[in-house]
């Protein structure tokens, strides 16, 4: 079993919802990130998502576009976040899912970058511009790899098409809760709460809800609706407002704290079954 | 004869093309592709698209036999085919009257776009105003100040333009947030792509709106002269006014195609635009194709005195034809199409849009070593007063 799917058997079995936070990668700089993530862990964050950077992030909003900005220009590569995450691994079993855009992995080299990411201790990977439709020049290196393969639905995506493309998911489901980009809308809980139960319905696989959560009160309100919560934006914005000062790590920390104090106290450990 | 089976049903041009789009886009791009297929094959369609060619854009365009220039060269018989001379002064209103008309099929009220040199924006701003839809452009910042000219004409049309002041601030950078606005508001609104690039069906769709111009360039030269021509020369930014002419001509053997792309400052120089000339192949907008990137797949910023021309990428169908040698790719650089601007209006009195004047300065330079019984045909996509504060801008640059 690899380690997303044991952190989603543990979780159901104490009834809780997983905290997935996203943070960029190399903002403000690699040294930041690899003190970042287990303060995150230690915090209670359950899943980390490390954002790759990139040059032309269309399905991002301001927040993670600047980051990404500044991550590139402190010199953030693939390669450079593969050995910080390998790093990481010696000490963390965090899953982790490295989410991002296809340029940098295809410049990097599919096969290898299948190999290395694997080898570093990557668990899955979500690809925002890698529809189901073009996945399989990835896939056909990352699926051997063992790496999951994290798919992205969004309320734009019929119950037909989702069904399809849930056939061969892996990982976890990620419902993109807002018709929009990361961070810029907040999600609408009727909304989420039929979606992520008709997909639910469709597939085994956990299903998480993220792009427009920002705040402990709305991480408390999809918490109960789904398989995990993910919060980017707000935390990106945190990280970015206190760049390379002293109090980043406990500042990022304690929010992290607040969202997974929300999250439980809204589907309390070891409730009955949702 | 070159069989046309390219692309695919998923966009692909051999490895190029096909849809690397956000899933919220996704049934966007499904639902554009059969809706564009629908009408493809609906006789009122076309009929209405042929209409608005001909009765509102003014076509067809003239096949213009440029002596002066032909005779000062000493070599290749030239044509222009002018698109110069198309309503709002360049090629774009071919597809942008196209997508406007597909998306009032679809039922949509609201249109955006991105534009360059702003000659897409107004022929989308246009075709807006025409058909009495909502239309937002967004454009870049370092653009807007450089087609200002531009600016005011889509304003004066109604349209909102948004300035986007991200990366270069140019045609790259308007695409990034043109994409985020139609993820946003995809429900309700068209998204006018002005150039052979982008997801599936986009370049297929742009280029067989522009196909016009090759079909009526291949039906006019066999007028005049009895044959197809030897080489068609176009330059590329995304690349839709030179598909536009080469399209129909690709099944004839013997026609040479030449797309130009801008070397900007020199291609030594790293301040270029020739993605084809000097690109690794890569991912943007939706499309595998050549495109200008460092060595850890981050994308540069191209340049080109053209704004047209400003942009890391090429139409996916652009990449194919390179590969598979059907067309050839060369690069002039800022100075060159300088001249050949000049050069042009001089002596033709046709004063070429920047973009164009590339297209030129390669004709420049190949005519001459060309027989005196060859022909060649060069797409001048567009007019160039937009063009003229930059060309005073040059000029005194080099006094």
């Amino acid at each position: 079993m690899g380690r997303i799917e044991e952190r989603f058997t543990a979780l159901k079995k104490e009834g809780r919802t997983a905290f997935v936070a996203y943070l960029t990668a190399g903002d403000p700089d690699l040294e930041a990130t690899k003190k970042l993530i287990p303060a995150l862990e230690a915090a209670g964050v359950d899943i980390i998502e490390i954002g790759v950077p990139f040059s032309d992030p269309t399905a991002d909003g301001p927040v993670i576009q600047a980051a990404s900005q500044r991550a590139l220009k402190r010199g953030a590569t693939l390669k450079k976040i593969l050995a910080v995450i390998a790093e990481l691994r010696r000490t963390s079993g965090i899953p982790i899912v490295l989410f991002g855009y296809y340029n940098p992995i295809l410049s990097y080299g599919p096969e290898r970058f299948a190999a290395d990411a694997a080898a570093s201790g990557v668990d899955g990977i979500l690809i925002v511009d890698l529809p189901p439709e073009e996945a399989d020049e990835l896939r056909r290196f990352t699926d051997p790899a063992g790496l999951a393969f994290i798919t992205l639905i969004a309320p734009t995506t019929d119950p037909q098409r989702a069904r399809r493309i849930l056939r061969r998911a892996t990982g976890f489901v990620y419902y993109i809760s807002i018709t929009g980009v990361t961070g810029t809308a907040v999600p609408r809980p009727d909304d989420v709460r039929r979606d992520v139960k008709r997909l639910q319905g469709m597939t085994a696989l956990p299903v998480t809800v993220g792009f427009g959560i920002s705040t402990p009160a709305q991480a408390a309100t999809i918490a109960p609706l789904a398989d995990g919560v993910v919060v980017g934006s707000a935390l990106v914005r945190l990280i970015g407002a206190k760049g390379g000062s002293g109090d980043l790590i406990p500042a990022a920390a304690s929010f992290a704290a607040e969202i997974r104090r929300a999250i439980d106290a809204a589907s309390p450990p070891n409730s009955p079954v949702k | 004869m070159m069989k046309r089976t390219q692309p695919d049903r998923h966009g692909h041009f051999g490895i190029f093309g096909g849809r690397y789009a956000a899933e919220t886009l996704m049934p966007a791009l499904l639902e554009l592709e059969a809706a564009y297929r629908a009408a493809r094959k609906d006789a009122a369609f076309k009929k209405e698209f042929a209409f608005y060619l001909h009765e509102y854009a003014g076509r067809e365009t003239p096949l213009y036999e440029a002596r002066r220039l032909t005779e000062a060269l000493g070599g290749a018989k030239i044509y222009l085919k002018r698109e110069d001379m198309n309503h709002t002064g360049s090629h774009k209103i071919n597809n942008t009257l196209g997508q406007i008309l597909l998306a009032r099929r679809m039922g949509k009220k609201k249109v955006i776009a991105e534009t360059g040199a702003g000659q897409h924006g107004v022929a989308t701003a246009t075709a807006a105003a025409l058909f009495g839809m909502g239309c937002r452009i967004f454009m870049g910042e370092e653009d807007i100040r450089r087609q200002a000219h531009n600016v005011f004409r889509m304003k004066i049309l109604g349209a909102e333009v948004v300035p986007v002041a991200a990366g270069t601030a140019t045609l790259k950078d308007a695409m990034n947030e043109a994409m985020r606005a139609w993820v946003t508001s995809v429900r309700d609104t068209f998204y006018v792509i002005g150039t052979t690039a982008g997801p599936h069906p986009y370049p297929v769709m742009v280029r067989n709106f522009q196909s016009v111009i090759g079909r009526e360039a291949k039906r006019q030269i066999l007028k005049k002269e009895g044959r197809l021509p030897d080489l068609l020369i176009a330059c590329i930014g995304g690349g839709s006014n030179a598909l536009g002419l080469f399209y129909p001509f690709l099944d004839a053997a013997g026609v040479a195609m030449t797309g130009v792309e801008a070397a900007g400052k020199g291609l030594t120089t790293g301040l270029h635009a020739a993605s084809i000339t000097a690109g690794r192949i890569g991912v943007l907008h939706g499309n595998k194709t050549y495109l200008l990137q460092d060595g850890h797949g981050q994308v540069r910023d191209a340049y080109a005195i053209a704004a047209g021309l400003d942009y890391p990428g090429v139409g996916p169908e652009h990449a194919w034809l390179h590969d598979t040698g059907r067309a050839r790719y060369v690069s002039v650089t800022d100075e060159e199409a300088v001249e050949a601007f000049v050069a042009l209006s001089r002596q033709e009195g046709i004063i070429p849009a920047l973009e164009s004047a590339h297209a030129v300065a390669y004709a420049i330079k190949t005519a001459p070593t060309m027989g005196k019984d060859k022909i060649v045909i060069i797409n001048l996509s567009g007019r160039g007063d937009k063009d003229a504060e930059t060309i005073a801008e040059s000029r005194e640059g080099k006094e």
